[in-house]
C-alpha cells in the first residue's frame, strides 16, 4: 500500500488532525496515569492482611467503671466469651490491621540509638496468635511467663519491660537483611527485646503510601486500659451468630460499660476501604469516559470524511482498487493520526506523571502502564474506524460517474 | 442577522442529526463532569465560620527535638501544643481571646431506665471557646475562666445530645452522668456544625461530624477521661499528658486587627527564644501564625483524592473541547463552498466568523443544559455516598449560573479555531474547484 497519497490527503486537513493527534495525545497521557493510580490502589486493596479474615469477628468494650481492675475484668469477659458456641478462640487486643489504633514505636538496635523505623506494637492477651491465626514461619509463640501488663495508667510503661517479641518477615528483611532473625534484640523501648518467633503478614492499623505497611512487632503485654476489643474466631458461616451472643452476654455480665462496634474482619476492612473503592470507581469512569468520548470523536470524524469523499474512492474503485484496498486505507489513515497521538502521549504521560507527584503522595509511573495505555488506544481506534472504514469499501465504482 | 445565523445553524445541525447529537453530548459530559467536582470542591473549601473567620489564628510553635539521624516517626508539626506551652499562652492572655483544647470521647449513661451507656465524642476546652468561635447558644451559656481552674464539673450540650438524654425539656440546670462523673449542665447549643471541624485536628473525618458536648479541659484531665486525637511523644521523661515532650492540644486565639497580629506574632517568638534559654524549644525559632482559611489549607483540609478528581475532571474537559473543535472544524471546512459563495457574494471574514461562531455557540448552549443535568445528577450521586462531605454537595445558584457560563465559554472557545480557519477561506479558489 503506498503511503504517499495518504499523507497527501492527511495535509489537506492539517489543523484537523493536528486536533484529533492532540485528543489522542491528552487521552493517552490521562488514562496512562489513571491506570497506574488505579493499579497502586487495588493493590492496596487486595493486600494480604496476615489474619483468617473471613472467621474474625470483634466489639469494643469501654468500661465505665474506674474501680474495678481491667485485667481481671478482660478476664471475666473472655473466659465468658470462651463458652459461648461456635467460639474456637478468643482474645483481648488493642490493635488489629485497619482498625487504626496504632501504637508506634521507634525501633533501634543499641540503647538510645538511632531510630532505624517506627513499627506498630500490637499487644493482646495470650491466644492472639492462634485466635488471629497469624503464620509463624520461624520461632515460636510466647510463654506465659513472657506476659505483663502494658502498664496504660503508668505511661504505658510495660514497652520498657517486656522481654519477647514476634514480628513481620518485612520488618526482620529491614533490620536484619541476610541474618537469622531469632534471637536478635531490638529496642521498642527502653529495654532490650529479643525476637522469638516470625510471621509471613501483618498489617498495621493503618496504611500509607510508604513501603513500611508491614512493619509490626507483636508484643506480649497485655491491655489494661478502660477500651478493649475482643476477638472470637468462629466458623464463617456462625460469624453473625456470635456476634449477637457475644453482645448479649457482656451485657448481662456487666452492663456497667459500652459496647459499640460489633462487626465482622470483612466489614472492617470494607469500612476502611470505603473512600479508595470509590476513588477506584470514579478513576475507572474517567478513564471509560475518555476512551468512550475518543473512540466517538475518530468514529464521528472518519465517517465524516468517508461521506466526504465518496466520490474519490468511487473513482479509485472505479480506476481498480479493490474494497480491501479502501478498507486498509481508512484503517492506515487512523493508524497514521492515533499513533502520531500516542507518540505525543508518551512524553505528555511522564511529564503529567512529575506534575502529580509533586502536588500529590503519587509514585513513579511504572513503565509498563505506558505501552499497554498505547496498544489499548491503537485497537481503540481501530475499532472505532471499523464501521466507517467498511461503509467506504461498500461505495460503488459507479459513484465516480455522478457528479459530487 | 444573529437570529438568521441561528436559523443557518439550525438548518445545519438538521442536516447532520448525529454529529451534531454526538458534539452536544461530548461537551455536556465534559461541563457535566468538571461541574460536580467544581461544586464539590467549592462547598469543601468554603468558609466554615462566615464573618468570624477572619479574626482567628494558629499559633504554631514547633516543639520538638532537633532531628538526629533518621527518625521515621518524628512527630510531624500539625500545630500540636504540649501542656505546658498551652498553659502558659493561655495565662499570658496576650490575645483578645484565647482558648485550648483536645478531642474527647465519654460514656454518657442515661440517667432514666436501664439503659445501656452510649459512647459520644466532644470538646475539652477552656472558657473562650464558646465567645470566641460565637457559638450560638439555645438555651444558658458557657463557664468562666474560673470554673476552668477550679475544675467545675460542668458541661454545654449540643442540640442532638441533649435532645437524646432530655427530650424537648429544658436541660439547663440538670445533671448528666459522663463515665463515672456528674456534672451540671450550665447550656446547650443549637445546631451548630462547621464544616469542617476547624478546630480539630484534620483527619478524614473533618467533615460531616460535630462535637456533643464541651467540658473544661482541667476537668477532664483532672478525672482522667479518655482524650482521642493524636498524641506525639518524644525523648524520655514519659508519655504523660502534662509532659512537655507530648504535643496534642489545639491552641486558638481571637486577635481584632493587624497591629494586634503583628503584636502576638513578636509575643509567641519571644515566648519561644525565653523558653530556649530554659533549655527546651531547641528548633530554631520560627514561630507562625495561620489565619483560619490559611491553617484549612496547610492542613490539606480538603482531601488530596478530591484535588486529583478536580484535576481528572478538568482534564476530562479539555480531552472533550478538543474533540468538538474537531468535529466543529470538520462540518465548517466541508461547507468550504458555501463559505466561498458568502465571501464571493461580499461577505466580510468577520461576518463568516460570526456565522460559524453562532453555530458553536448553539452547540455550546445545548451542551451547558446537558451539562447541568449531568452534574444534578453527578451530585445527586455523590449524595448517596456515606459520611463525610457526601450530604455538602448540592448546587446553588451560584454555581448553577457558572455551569452555564462555563458551557457557553467552552463551546465559543471550542468554535473559535475552527471559525477563524474557515473565515481564511478564499473565495475565488473554492468556487474553481468545485
Amino acid at each position: 500500500m503506498p503511503h504517499s497519497p495518504l499523507l497527501a490527503s492527511l495535509g489537506r486537513h492539517k489543523l484537523t488532525v493536528l486536533l484529533m493527534v492532540m485528543q489522542v495525545a491528552l487521552t493517552c497521557a490521562i488514562v496512562c496515569n489513571v491506570a497506574a493510580i488505579l493499579g497502586h490502589r487495588v493493590t492496596q486493596l487486595g493486600l494480604p492482611s496476615g489474619v483468617v479474615e473471613d472467621e474474625l469477628v470483634m466489639l469494643e468494650s469501654i468500661s465505665v467503671d474506674a474501680n474495678t481492675d481491667p485485667l481481671m475484668r478482660h478476664d471475666a469477659d473472655l473466659a465468658a466469651l470462651r463458652q459461648l458456641p461456635g467460639v474456637r478462640s478468643v482474645a483481648a487486643v488493642d490493635a488489629l490491621p485497619f482498625n487504626g489504633n496504632n501504637w508506634s514505636n521507634g525501633i533501634t538496635l543499641v540503647p538510645k540509638g538511632d531510630v532505624r523505623l517506627a513499627a506498630t506494637a500490637f499487644n493482646g492477651t495470650p491466644g492472639e496468635l492462634a485466635t488471629l491465626g497469624l503464620h509463624l514461619v520461624a520461632g515460636r509463640d510466647f510463654l506465659p511467663s513472657e506476659y505483663l501488663p502494658m502498664g496504660t495508667a503508668t505511661d504505658w510503661d510495660g514497652i520498657n519491660k517486656v522481654p519477647a517479641t514476634i514480628v513481620t518477615r518485612a520488618l526482620t528483611q529491614q533490620l536484619f537483611p541476610g541474618q537469622d532473625p531469632l534471637g536478635k534484640v531490638i529496642y521498642p523501648g527502653d529495654g532490650p527485646v529479643r525476637i522469638v518467633g516470625v510471621v509471613d503478614h501483618l498489617l498495621r492499623p493503618t496504611l500509607d503510601e510508604s513501603a513500611g505497611n508491614e512493619y509490626a512487632t507483636v508484643l506480649p503485654m497485655l491491655p489494661d486500659g478502660g477500651s478493649i476489643t475482643y476477638v472470637m474466631r468462629t466458623a464463617p458461616q456462625d460469624r453473625e451468630h456470635v456476634l449477637q451472643a457475644a453482645m448479649a452476654r457482656l451485657a448481662q455480665l456487666d452492663g456497667n460499660r459500652v459496647l459499640r462496634r460489633p462487626q465482622t474482619f470483612a466489614q472492617l476492612r470494607e469500612d476502611y476501604f470505603r473512600r479508595d473503592r470509590t476513588m477506584i470507581s470514579l478513576l475507572l469512569a474517567a478513564a471509560f469516559g475518555l476512551l468512550l468520548v475518543t473512540a466517538a470523536g475518530i468514529a464521528g470524524l472518519a465517517s465524516f470524511w468517508v461521506q466526504q469523499r465518496r466520490r474519490s474512492i468511487g473513482i479509485r474503485r472505479a480506476v481498480g482498487a479493490t474494497r480491501h484496498d479502501i478498507l486498509r486505507y481508512v484503517q492506515a489513515e487512523n493508524f497514521m493520526i492515533v499513533s502520531g497521538g500516542i507518540a505525543l502521549g508518551v512524553v505528555l504521560a511522564y511529564a503529567l506523571n512529575v506534575l502529580l507527584m509533586q502536588h500529590y503522595a503519587l509514585q513513579r509511573l511504572p513503565v509498563f502502564y505506558v505501552p499497554l495505555g498505547a496498544i489499548a488506544l491503537w485497537l481503540l481506534g481501530q475499532l472505532a474506524v471499523l464501521g466507517p472504514a467498511r461503509r467506504a469499501a461498500r461505495v460503488p465504482p459507479v459513484v465516480a460517474t455522478r457528479s459530487g | 442577522m444573529l437570529g438568521y445565523y441561528a436559523t443557518i445553524a439550525a438548518a445545519s445541525f438538521r442536516r447532520n442529526k448525529a454529529f451534531a447529537a454526538l458534539m452536544v453530548l461530548v461537551i455536556g459530559l465534559g461541563i457535566g463532569a468538571s461541574m460536580t467536582m467544581i461544586t464539590v470542591f467549592h462547598v469543601m473549601s468554603g468558609d466554615p465560620l462566615p464573618g468570624r473567620s477572619s479574626r482567628l489564628f494558629v499559633p504554631v510553635i514547633d516543639p520538638r527535638p532537633l532531628d538526629r539521624g533518621h527518625v521515621a516517626n518524628a512527630p510531624s508539626s500539625d500545630g500540636s501544643f504540649t501542656w505546658p506551652d498551652a498553659m502558659n499562652l493561655l495565662h499570658a492572655a496576650r490575645a483578645d481571646r484565647q482558648a485550648a483544647m483536645a478531642g474527647g470521647a465519654v460514656p454518657v449513661r442515661p440517667m432514666q431506665g436501664g439503659a445501656l451507656p452510649f459512647y459520644e465524642t466532644g470538646r475539652y476546652a477552656t472558657a473562650d471557646f464558646f465567645a470566641m468561635f460565637g457559638t450560638p447558644f439555645l438555651s444558658g451559656g458557657g463557664w468562666t475562666a474560673e470554673d476552668d481552674e477550679q475544675r467545675a464539673r460542668v458541661v454545654v450540650l449540643g442540640h442532638a445530645l441533649s435532645r437524646k438524654l432530655f427530650g424537648d425539656a429544658s436541660a439547663v440546670g440538670r445533671t448528666v452522668r459522663f463515665k463515672d462523673a456528674d456534672f451540671r449542665v450550665i447550656g446547650v447549643l443549637d445546631d451548630w456544625q462547621p464544616q469542617p471541624l476547624f478546630y480539630a485536628p484534620m483527619d478524614s473525618r473533618a467533615y460531616g461530624r460535630s462535637d456533643q458536648f464541651f467540658l473544661p479541659l482541667q476537668t477532664a484531665l483532672d478525672l482522667k477521661l479518655d482524650f482521642v486525637g493524636r498524641l506525639s511523644c518524644w525523648g524520655d521523661t514519659g508519655d504523660g499528658r502534662t509532659s512537655d515532650q507530648c504535643s496534642w492540644l489545639q491552641f486558638w486565639v481571637q486577635l481584632d486587627s493587624a497591629a494586634k497580629m503583628d503584636a502576638y506574632r513578636e509575643f509567641i517568638t519571644g515566648y519561644w527564644r525565653e523558653q530556649q534559654l530554659h533549655g527546651r524549644l531547641p528548633r530554631p525559632v520560627d514561630a507562625r501564625l495561620y489565619g483560619l482559611m490559611a491553617w484549612l489549607t496547610h492542613q490539606h483540609a480538603v482531601p488530596d483524592d478530591l484535588r486529583l478528581q478536580l484535576s481528572l475532571s478538568v482534564g476530562f474537559l479539555l480531552v472533550c473541547m478538543l474533540n468538538v473543535m474537531a468535529l466543529l472544524l470538520a462540518t465548517f471546512l466541508r461547507r468550504s463552498g458555501e463559505i466561498s459563495v458568502r465571501r464571493a457574494l461580499g461577505a466580510r471574514r468577520r461576518d463568516i466568523f460570526l456565522q460559524l461562531g453562532v453555530e458553536s455557540s448553539v452547540i455550546g448552549f445545548a451542551g451547558g443544559l446537558l451539562g447541568v443535568l449531568v452534574a444534578l445528577f453527578g451530585l445527586w450521586s455523590v449524595r448517596q455516598r456515606p459520611g463525610g462531605y457526601a450530604q455538602l454537595a448540592h448546587m446553588d445558584t451560584r454555581m448553577l449560573l457558572a455551569t452555564f457560563a462555563l458551557a457557553l465559554i467552552a463551546g465559543a472557545l471550542a468554535g473559535l479555531l475552527p471559525a477563524w480557519r474557515a473565515c481564511r477561506i478564499a473565495p475565488a479558489l473554492q468556487l474553481k474547484t468545485q
